[in-house]
């Protein structure tokens, strides 16, 4: 495939005028480390934002950063690294997972994907830090929403609508958001049971306690035994991991008064130093934990349900964990289910939450829903926003929706 | 202010329309009589006042889907309503159009625990939410200071903020889910007790788009449990440069308070005088920063703000050592409108945001315009966040000083866009910020916020006259003229 690599916004802008006028569909790429999340583009060119690069303005006491939408996104975090700040939303890289190298993905890229790591329990998610972007629509306009300032209405909340539509209403060649400082320690609390349901039940109590939990985790005993953490890996059972963050006392403190509430006779608590503890997160963000072999899906359920389906992910011989007290769920089924994905949609029906396919060879993702069928009502107000922002279907068709 | 011109089509099908809609919502559900109608014709934006049509009170979001197929079908306006809080607008009825009332929706209908979640109908106060769970140890964080009479879909759709939205952010934050009726009848769910949205994040541009999207039937928030301890420290200055230095340095050390508040000297002497709070009256600014968490936390963190305050020359530091005296504390902030109510017979309320470093200098230039237009100013103010409530002191029965203050205000909004600021930070931009739209977006921009109005409702119908300046026509948006050719970049392939 052809691929241009615009210098400016202006000449992305001209770009998307050119294929604009050819009526010729341009996929959108941040250089692609996700090019593989997401149903195939059907476009035979690119635009790569990989020379849009650099930070272009950082406020620290202002808690706010902009970038160019190709700065990538290690560049970012070692800036705010020297001034003890973070994107708390803790953007995971799932480069290794869709089979690439890790620490290449743009800023761009996390917030057209909303991705969001273990904190976005506590923190939020990618979108709840956006406050403005600069972008080319498929009018080939370059336009503003949003600013760099933390309180902001005016006009509808348009970087929240761009954040998770995966470049298929505009390409983002600016994106101001909001930073925060990064705590000074962290620590986690393992627990170790047999029964994963009742952990997961630890997990709910845990995030309705006043110690903040900023990570809530489930690893079913062969998930924990892929651990680089000795602690995890040789447990040998399920394993819950709740972590906090703060300052050292504080975080302590709130440690042991989680273990004094949860831990019951037959479960066995451990605690991580904040070496281990930061490995360990990293392990369940990047969803290092599951067999690389197999496809992927991604499942997005209140709580309850993540935990109430566990004896289903078992019935299908998947591979699994739980993040976010429950919230979310990392499902690797076995070959023969792993693309039946109306059967494993009907499986969730009835509850709030939907089901993603990140993982799965090219050919499958042409032929299935690789996100979320919507309901009829929903669809056809998605297609109108759609072509509210590129009436002519140019920028990334076909990403989410078939032909659109 | 200009609204669209009345439909006399429409205004002369009275009867008929009142009628129709009585068969949709039976008994008292539609209010016609002119007395009656007098409740609803302004919102908390008194100076601007119309009669709608009719005032219809629907009960179940059918009633609503029914409403609004009739009106879409008929090109009745409709204007959403929830509790007439709004500072913008937002709620103003239209001439041609009916008001929406969504009072009747005020049940709560789940608590969660487990999923921390609490679903409701939209005209539940904001505070029945907090206080339908605390014997739980849970609340509902966004506080606005109405929040005793305003309602969880008007927070939605002003996507409302309150003191402690530094920490644990806006409306838009906390809310997980809605049911959403659109202009044709068709009842959509964004969201839900999930935390992730499935395609678009529909539910994101909902928040805050002002009653111009849909009708919002129901709510889904997420509550948080209560921290085991809250305490504010109270720190005055003899500048206001010193106050927001002090602010800077508070974030830069790495403390995110659960809120940080600002008042200058002007707001200080309201708020003494209404409720003497304990401020000193010779400060000429005063912050209050709460800090929440363990107590030990809590104890540590007011050890670096006290330091840090000192460092920046507050004259007096005081921490609060009981709740009574923690609530003193917020008293007189909390009252601060109030207050100044009763020092002027009027008082106009803006709402822009802006750097918080700039601070100084936009209070200073506010300064010089207070004298320009003789009016007086009084400034409270989210100072962690940057958003800025200039309260404009006028008497409404002085012929002509109502278009003064609202001159004044525009200048106070200009200015905050002019120092990388925006219009408003949480009050919305309604009928009273709209013709300002232009200061902050180019004509493409305003054009594509109205194309994804259209995708809602194409028609047009819900709370015309908002938040645009000007109106056009969908079909005409949607049109693709392409600019060529503007910048010619020879080395560019072309294919
Ligand atoms: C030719 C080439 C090949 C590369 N191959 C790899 C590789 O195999 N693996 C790897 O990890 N890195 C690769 N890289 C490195 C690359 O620089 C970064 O990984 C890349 O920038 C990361 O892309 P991303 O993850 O940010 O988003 P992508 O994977 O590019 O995009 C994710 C999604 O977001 C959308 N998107 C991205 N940016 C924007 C934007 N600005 N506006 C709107 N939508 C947007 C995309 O359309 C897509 O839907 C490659 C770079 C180049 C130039
Ligand atoms: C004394 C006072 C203090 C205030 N303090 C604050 C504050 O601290 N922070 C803050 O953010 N605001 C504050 N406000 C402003 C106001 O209270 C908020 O904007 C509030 O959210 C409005 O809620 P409401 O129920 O009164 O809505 P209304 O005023 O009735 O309506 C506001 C807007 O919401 C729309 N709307 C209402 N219900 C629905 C629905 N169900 N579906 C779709 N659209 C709907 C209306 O069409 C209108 O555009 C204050 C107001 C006053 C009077």
């Amino acid at each position: 495939m052809h691929t241009l690599f615009p210098a400016s916004a202006a000449e992305l802008r001209e770009i998307v005028a050119e294929a604009v006028a050819a009526r010729r569909p341009l996929e959108i790429l941040g250089g692609g480390s996700k090019r593989d999340y997401g149903r195939p583009v059907e476009a035979e060119a690119a635009v790569s934002t990989a020379e849009l690069r650099g930070i272009t303005l950082y406020e620290p006491e202002e808690l706010v950063m902009s970038a160019l939408a190709g700065t990538p996104l290690t560049e970012i975090e070692a800036v705010l690294a020297e001034h003890r700040q973070q994107l708390a939303f803790e953007p995971p890289d799932y480069g290794p997972l869709l089979g690439g190298e890790a620490g290449r993905q743009t800023i761009g890229g996390v917030f057209a994907c909303n991705l969001s790591g273990p904190r976005r329990l506590q923190a939020g998610a990618a979108r709840d830090h956006i406050l403005g972007v600069r972008c080319v629509t498929g009018f080939a306009e370059e336009m503003k929403a949003g600013g760099r300032v933390m309180k902001n209405v005016t006009g509808y909340d348009l970087p929240k609508l761009l954040c998770g539509s995966f470049g298929t209403l505009a390409v983002l060649t600016e994106i101001t958001f909001k930073v925060l400082p990064a705590a000074a320690a962290e620590g986690t609390l393992l627990l170790c049971g047999s029964d994963e349901r009742t952990l997961a039940g630890l997990l709910r109590r845990a995030t309705g306690t006043p110690f903040e939990p900023s990570g809530a985790a489930l690893l079913p005993a062969l998930a924990a035994g892929r651990s680089q953490v000795p602690a995890v890996r040789r447990a040998g059972r399920p394993v819950a991991a709740i972590r906090v963050e703060g300052p050292p006392a504080s975080t302590d403190y709130r440690l042991s008064r989680l273990q004094g509430a949860l831990v019951q006779p037959d479960i066995e608590a451990h605690r991580l130093d904040p070496e281990q503890s930061q490995r360990l997160w990293r392990e369940i963000r990047d969803v290092a934990l599951l067999s690389r072999g197999r496809a992927l899906w991604r499942l997005s359920l209140p709580p309850t349900a993540g935990a109430e389906l566990i004896p289903w992910y078992r019935d299908l011989g998947a591979e699994w964990l739980l993040d976010w007290a429950g919230g979310l769920v990392w499902l690797a089924p076995p070959a023969a289910y792993a693309f039946r994905a109306a059967e494993l949609r009907r499986a969730l029906a009835g509850r709030d939450g939907h089901a993603t396919l990140v993982r799965a060879p090219r050919e499958i993702r042409e032929r299935i829903e690789v996100f979320e069928p919507q309901p009829p009502a929903l669809q056809r107000l998605g297609e109108r926003i759609k072509l509210s922002f590129d009436p002519l279907r140019i920028l990334n068709r076909g990403r989410m929706v078939a032909g659109l | 202010m200009r609204l669209p011109e009345p439909d006399e089509r429409i205004l002369a099908a009275r009867t008929r329309i009142v009628a129709e809609l009585r068969r949709i919502v039976p008994g008292e559900g539609v209010i016609d009589d002119p007395s009656e109608l007098a409740a609803y014709e302004c919102d908390g934006l008194t100076a601007y006042r119309n009669r709608p049509l009719a005032v219809v009170l629907p009960e179940t979001r059918e009633q609503v889907a029914a409403v609004l197929r009739f009106c879409n079908a008929e090109g009745v306006k409709v204007v959403p309503r929830g509790a007439g809080t709004s500072l913008s607008g937002g709620a103003l009825p239209v001439a041609d159009g009916i008001v929406l009332g969504m009072s009747k929706f005020n049940r709560i209908l789940e608590i969660d625990v487990d999923n921390r979640t609490v679903t409701c109908q939209p005209g539940v106060t904001n505070l029945a939410i907090t206080r339908a769970v605390e014997h739980l140890g849970f609340y509902y964080a966004p506080d606005p200071s109405s929040q005793i009479a305003c309602t969880i879909g008007g927070n939605v759709a002003e996507n409302s903020g309150g003191v402690h939205c530094l920490k644990y952010g806006l409306t838009t934050n906390n809310v997980l889910g809605v049911e959403l009726v659109l202009p044709d009848g068709e009842i959509v769910r964004l969201g839900g007790k999930h935390l992730d949205a499935g395609g678009y994040d529909l539910l994101g541009v909902v928040t805050g788009s002002e009653g111009l999207l849909g009708v919002v039937t129901e709510v889904v928030v997420r509550i948080l449990p209560k921290p085991e301890t809250a305490r504010a420290v109270l720190m005055a200055f003899a500048s206001v440069e010193a106050a927001g230095d002090c602010v800077a340095s508070i974030i830069a050390n790495g403390i995110i308070p659960a809120g940080l508040e600002m008042m200058d000297r002007p707001a200080i002497l309201a708020a003494e005088d209404f409720c003497a709070a304990g401020y000193p009256r010779e400060a000429e600014a005063l912050l209050i920063c709460e800090l929440d968490g363990p107590a030990a936390e809590v104890e540590d963190s007011i050890g670096v703000v006290a330091a840090i305050a000192r460092q920046h020359g507050a004259f007096l530091v005081r921490a609060s050592e009981s709740e009574e005296e923690r609530l003193r504390f917020w008293a007189g902030r909390k009252n601060a409108f109030p207050a100044v109510g009763r020092i002027s017979p009027d008082y106009y309320c803006m709402d822009g945001t802006i750097p918080r470093r700039r601070l100084a200098e936009v209070l200073a230039r506010m300064r010089e315009m207070s004298q320009t237009y003789g009016l007086r100013v009084a400034n409270v103010f989210h100072a962690g966040d940057g958003n800025l409530h200039p309260l404009i002191l006028y008497d409404a029965n002085v012929p002509g000083e109502l278009e003064k203050a609202e001159a004044f205000g525009a200048d106070i909004l200009r200015l905050c866009v002019e120092v990388g600021g925006v219009l408003t930070g949480e009050h919305g931009v309604g009928i009273e910020k709209r013709d300002l739209m232009p200061v902050m977006f180019t004509e493409s921009e305003l054009a594509q916020q109205q194309r994804l109005k259209c995708a809602f409702d194409p028609q047009q119908i819900l709370n015309p006259g908002k938040v645009f300046p000007t109106l056009h026509r969908c079909a005409e948006l949607g049109r693709v003229h392409v600019h060529r050719g503007e910048l010619r970049f020879a080395h560019l392939p072309r294919f």
